[in-house]
């Protein structure tokens, strides 16, 4: 009997729109891992990308709510998407000030406890941590994947848990599942982010990058840990495509279906027909569906 | 009373770093109160807890210890001794009867005349402060 | 019976302006043991030393203490005037009533003039304890020893050799030329490299003073100045020199090729070789983890486990000489030395750290030196700047500057010094092997300091035509044959993506791999990055901390060729004013050691930081700690460490100091 791991969660916004699906296997997986999901109640807007280029404070108190609850409940506080996950793992540092603590304390309405710990994870580190209790039903044999971790997740160095340039956490995950992680070296540059709605060119350059370096590099799909990488490269994939004038065809996962995918989850929990990119004939080509 | 209370304090200072700042103290002409007298050595670490001991027992108000910042030392590491010898000293203090502020220690160049003399200044005062010993 | 003299000095007025002199005169009379107690307006000055010396005469004096300025100003002098009196010149001690007390309590005479009147008496209490003390003199072995045979330990060699003293040059791979033998030319004069520095490198081997120890390393370092034990190990290059003559059958011969790191892998040599044509010596040997027979015999030892490998020998059937060794096996030699010089120079830092580069994946992402082969008419493509992935002309060549320095991301805060001008120097060069090359250098800032440096680098604007863009690319990949560089123009605020057939990292300097264990052996410090450290950066930059073992080069810190040859120069100039005296004289300040105290609990042993102490055993066979004086240096730290107290210092000892103590309660 594997003992139970718990830690508190932070689904983030996303998760009730454009990412249902990476949410609700995150869920999954973790059920099916032994890892269990302690949501907060009353979780607000971690500020995003906003909040913080506004004003300071406000960029640490929203995701301090979130805090807060996890050092109620004694718990590591992890984190699906890669923004949330640097908003709060930022505020965790921030609070370690006297003065912000007691700045943020005023704008919450509330003590922040001093000397606090409190301890952010990102969802790999959680999957690389448990990773001996995947049973591998279905292991990802010949799925070359292109591991993309965005541009948060390893800066700034302080929040980071991985090399900014060549982080390896996926790549690990990847190779434990079966797959075959590429060598590339896009792995942390940025995709446009949200200028995906003021400047979609620039999102359509970089994304397409991407992409394009991934496909060079060998790669017969994608996985991703960001709401927002994802649309870019999921949903945008063909737009994209029509502008450089090429079929890219290059499915886009969350890694936590990839992580269901090999640990013999069904597929249509898996809500892979989320995916703007039909990934089954791939799966089907690979055996894998 | 209190105004003319002189506290009387020995400085075990490193022949390289801190004898050498406050000969600058000196050439520099920067006053500072008189209340205490140097013994040089070849090297903080060559104080031995005991010569700090001897001189409280003697009555000294204060004892300061002063080498070479940490890194600079003449002899390579002599200070690192230095700072865990008084670092394990000072709680021993407690059971001699004697406030741990007594015992001072200081990383004073050769270039900071002016430090050694706000360190004699201030560890005066401190000791004025403190009053006349009680044990 | 301690006859002591007190000698109050009035320093013009520096002293007497603030302390009543005549007062410490007379509080001096009333102390223990004192004699005789004098003022004087300058007692450095000669009729106060004179009168000092009359003194000792008259009154009978066996200890002195001057009250004057810091006996870090006048301890020499002073000790010179007691000593020509005839006594001890180590029965002096001086009171610090200037820098200490008049000129720091000039606000207050009354309390200057009694702390003043402390210092005496502490003075006092000290001398009464003092005990004469006589300098040592040990032998100097004229024969130094120098490790590395790059170009700064080539130069150290030869000027020691040319001032008449015997040397052994040692350097860990096969031929002695270090990097500078790699190179192509050498800024800012375009002097082919080689044809500058083979000549000095036969010069050492014919010289009668130099002895050349090539393949061997350093096993262990015992000894102190003028006296030191070195063990070397020479390792086994399976090749009898006694015999061999170099010819050169047995390596155009070898069918076994490895990656030559000569050429940094861009060539291949065989398992038997010489580095590179000019060698010195010219004599082979074999590179064990490469040779097919050396495996074949590998492979019989292990019991013949999986696939049986040639049993070739072919270098052996060829030898016209039979010089090939098979059985040789390392050697330990063991040689004494007066002084050592290090000179283990750097290595290239290596650009695989940057894999945002893309480097050491990229065959087209290079490294400068790896170009340097490149250009150069021996190297491995005989001289023509081709692509290594597919042996075409570059003509848009990218150059990265400050790869392994300046980079807090990698650890590597440094600048190497030498990047910018061979950058500009290669600029150059592409130009004159191909008019149609365009450079593009990304640089943070372009460094020219040195003797017509700039000039130099302005050739490369002004005639090679180089664009130079500020700026730190942030990534460098492969699009189809093209290395696209992507970084910003800082001075045109702008984002710029750059097609290059060809990257040049212009990497750094780092020392040697295993600087930091020999440094450890010889007991010289290093800094975080393993470059030496001098035991001062700007007055003392070839001496060390250890007596008797000197630095010089890039092993520590970045140096340019003029830089590194003066440094090995400098070095030699120390060793030869070391050989000038058959002995050397010691500080008698030194730690001593109780035997009948001692518990042999070599606490001691463990806290010298120079190794100064060992341990014996007495007749009743118990272990004691024993100082070696000529090692020491007199800091005492071993003395506050010893439990039963059965270590003192001369000239400070505990006695001594408690003493200074008590005076003030007395």
């Amino acid at each position: 009997m594997i003992e139970t791991a718990r830690y508190a969660y932070y689904p983030g916004c996303c998760s009730k729109a454009s990412a249902k699906e990476y949410t609700a296997t995150t869920r999954l997986v973790c059920k099916a891992l032994g890892i269990e999901l302690e949501e907060s109640p009353d979780w607000i807007c971690c500020g995003a990308s906003s909040a913080h280029s506004i004003d300071r404070i406000l960029g640490i108190a929203l995701p301090a709510h979130e805090l807060l609850y996890a050092g109620r409940m004694k718990l590591d506080l992890v984190a699906s998407c890669a923004l949330c996950f640097s908003r709060l793992k930022i505020a965790a540092a921030e609070l370690k000030d006297d003065d912000v603590r007691k700045r943020v304390g005023e704008v919450l309405g509330q003590e922040i406890p001093g000397n606090p710990d409190y301890r952010v994870m990102h969802i790999l580190q959680v999957l690389e941590k448990h990773l001996d209790r995947i049973h591998l039903e279905k292991p990802l044999k010949g799925l070359s994947v292109a591991c993309y971790y965005g541009c948060l997740l390893g800066r700034p160095k302080e929040v980071a848990f991985d090399d900014a340039e060549n982080p390896q956490v996926m790549d690990r995950v990847v190779a434990a599942l079966g797959g075959e992680p590429v060598e590339w070296g896009f792995k942390a540059e940025c995709c446009g982010g949200s200028h995906v709605f003021t400047r979609p060119d620039i999102v359509s350059k970089l994304s397409h990058r991407l992409l394009y370096q991934a496909k060079q590099a060998g790669a017969d799909c994608l996985a991703v840990v960001c709401p927002v990488c994802h649309s870019n490269l999921d949903a945008m994939q063909k737009s994209i495509g029509k502008e450089y004038k090429e079929e890219v065809d290059l499915p886009a996962f969350y890694i936590t279906q990839l992580v269901g995918l090999a640990a013999g989850l069904p597929p249509r929990k898996l809500m892979f027909e989320k995916l703007f990119v039909d990934p089954m004939r791939l799966l089907r080509a690979k055996g894998l569906a | 009373m209190e105004l003319t209370y002189e506290p009387r304090i020995v400085g075990f200072l490193c022949n390289w770093c801190s004898y050498a700042g406050a000969d600058l103290a000196g050439t520099s002409r920067t006053n500072y109160p008189a209340n205490i007298r140097i013994i040089r050595v070849p090297c903080s670490g060559r104080v031995d807890p005991l010569f700090i001991v001897k001189a409280f027992q003697l009555g000294a108000d204060g004892v300061l210890v002063a080498g070479c910042h940490p890194g600079d030392c003449h002899y390579s590491d002599g200070n690192y001794h230095t700072r865990r010898r008084v670092g394990l000293l000072r709680p021993f203090l407690d059971y001699l009867g004697l406030d741990k502020a007594r015992l001072r220690l200081e990383w004073v160049s050769a270039s900071e005349g002016k430090r050694f003399s706000e360190v004699v200044s201030s560890f005066t005062d401190t000791l004025i402060k403190m009053g006349p010993r009680s044990s | 019976m301690a006859r002591v003299g007190v000698f109050i000095c009035h320093c013009g007025t520096n002293i007497s302006g603030a302390v009543d002199v005549a007062r410490v005169v007379e509080a001096a009379q009333k102390m223990p043991m004192v004699v005789i107690a004098s003022d004087n307006k300058y007692t450095c000055s000669e009729p106060g030393q004179a009168s000092i010396r009359q003194a000792i005469v008259s009154n009978k004096l066996n200890r002195v203490v001057i009250a004057a300025c810091s006996p870090r100003m006048h301890e020499p002098t002073f000790r010179k005037a007691v000593s020509a009196a005839g006594l001890n010149p180590y029965l002096l001690e001086i009171a610090n009533i200037r820098e200490q007390c008049s000129w720091v309590h000039s606000h207050d005479r009354e309390k200057a003039t009694a702390k003043a009147i402390e210092l005496v008496k502490m003075a006092v209490a000290k001398v009464i304890r003092h005990e004469p003390l006589y300098p040592r003199e040990v032998p100097v072995t004229k024969r130094a020893l120098v490790i590395g045979g790059g170009i700064t330990g080539i130069q150290a060699a030869l000027d020691i050799a040319n001032a008449g003293h015997e040397v052994v040059l040692l350097e860990q791979e096969p031929s002695i030329g270090g990097r500078m033998a790699q190179l192509d030319k050498t800024f800012p004069t375009l002097d082919c490299s080689a044809c500058i520095l083979t000549p000095k490198m036969v010069d050492v081997a014919n010289h009668p003073k130099i002895r050349l120890l090539t393949y061997a390393e350093i096993k262990e370092v015992r000894g102190f100045v003028g006296n030191f034990k070195v063990e070397i190990t020479q390792k086994a290059r399976k090749v009898d020199y006694s015999k061999c003559t170099g010819c050169g059958t047995c390596w155009q011969k070898c069918p076994e090729k490895t990656p030559s790191e000569f050429d940094l892998g861009l060539g291949k040599r065989p398992s038997i070789y010489i580095p590179f044509a000019q060698a010195v010596p010219t004599k082979p040997v074999i590179d064990t983890d490469s040779c097919r027979y050396i495996k074949y015999r590998q492979w019989l030892a292990a019991g013949e486990q999986g696939k049986k490998p040639p049993e070739c020998r072919i270098c052996e059937k060829i030898c016209p000489t039979g010089s090939i060794a098979w059985d040789q096996e390392p050697q330990t030699i063991t040689e004494e030395f007066g002084a050592i010089v290090v000179a283990t120079g750097f290595q290239v830092y290596d650009h695989r750290h940057y894999e945002e580069y893309g480097g050491g994946a990229y065959p087209d992402v290079i490294s400068g030196m790896q170009l340097e082969r490149l250009m150069n008419a021996s190297g491995p493509t005989g001289g023509e700047i081709v692509r290594p992935s597919d042996g075409t002309h570059p003509k848009t060549v990218a150059f990265v500057c400050c790869v392994g320095s300046r980079d807090q991301a990698k650890g590597r805060t440094y600048c190497s010094k030498v990047c910018c001008m061979y950058t500009a120097k290669h600029a150059i060069m592409l130009k004159e092997h191909d008019p149609d090359v365009q450079c593009y250098i990304f640089y943070i800032d372009v460094r020219t300091g040195g003797k017509d440096y700039e000039e130099f680098y302005l050739r490369t604007l002004d005639d090679a035509g180089a664009i130079y863009i500020k700026g730190r690319p942030s990534k460098i990949y492969r699009d189809g044959k093209k290395m696209i560089v992507l970084g910003e123009d800082a001075l045109m605020g702008r984002p710029i993506e750059l097609a290059a057939d060809l990257v040049v990292l212009a990497t750094g300097m780092e020392p040697r791999t295993g600087a930091d264990k020999l440094a450890q052996k010889l007991n010289i410090s290093y800094n975080t990055y393993h470059f030496l450290v001098e035991a001062h950066p700007k007055l003392r930059p070839v001496e060390t901390q250890t007596d008797g073992i000197f630095v010089a080069g890039a092993c520590v810190g970045p140096r340019d060729i003029p830089e590194s040859v003066a440094q090995g120069s400098a070095a030699a100039a120390k060793v030869a004013g070391l050989f000038s005296s058959d002995t050397l004289v010691t500080d008698p300040i030194t730690s001593v050691v109780n035997r009948e105290r001692c518990t042999g609990c070599l606490l001691c042993v463990a806290i010298c930081p120079y190794k100064a102490i060992d341990c014996e055993t007495t007749r009743d066979t118990r272990v004691v700690a024993v100082v070696n004086e000529s090692l020491c240096k007199g800091c005492g730290l071993c003395v506050g460490a010893c439990r039963p107290k059965a270590i003192d210092l001369r000239g400070f000892t505990s006695q001594q100091i408690l003493e200074e103590v008590n005076s003030l309660w007395s």
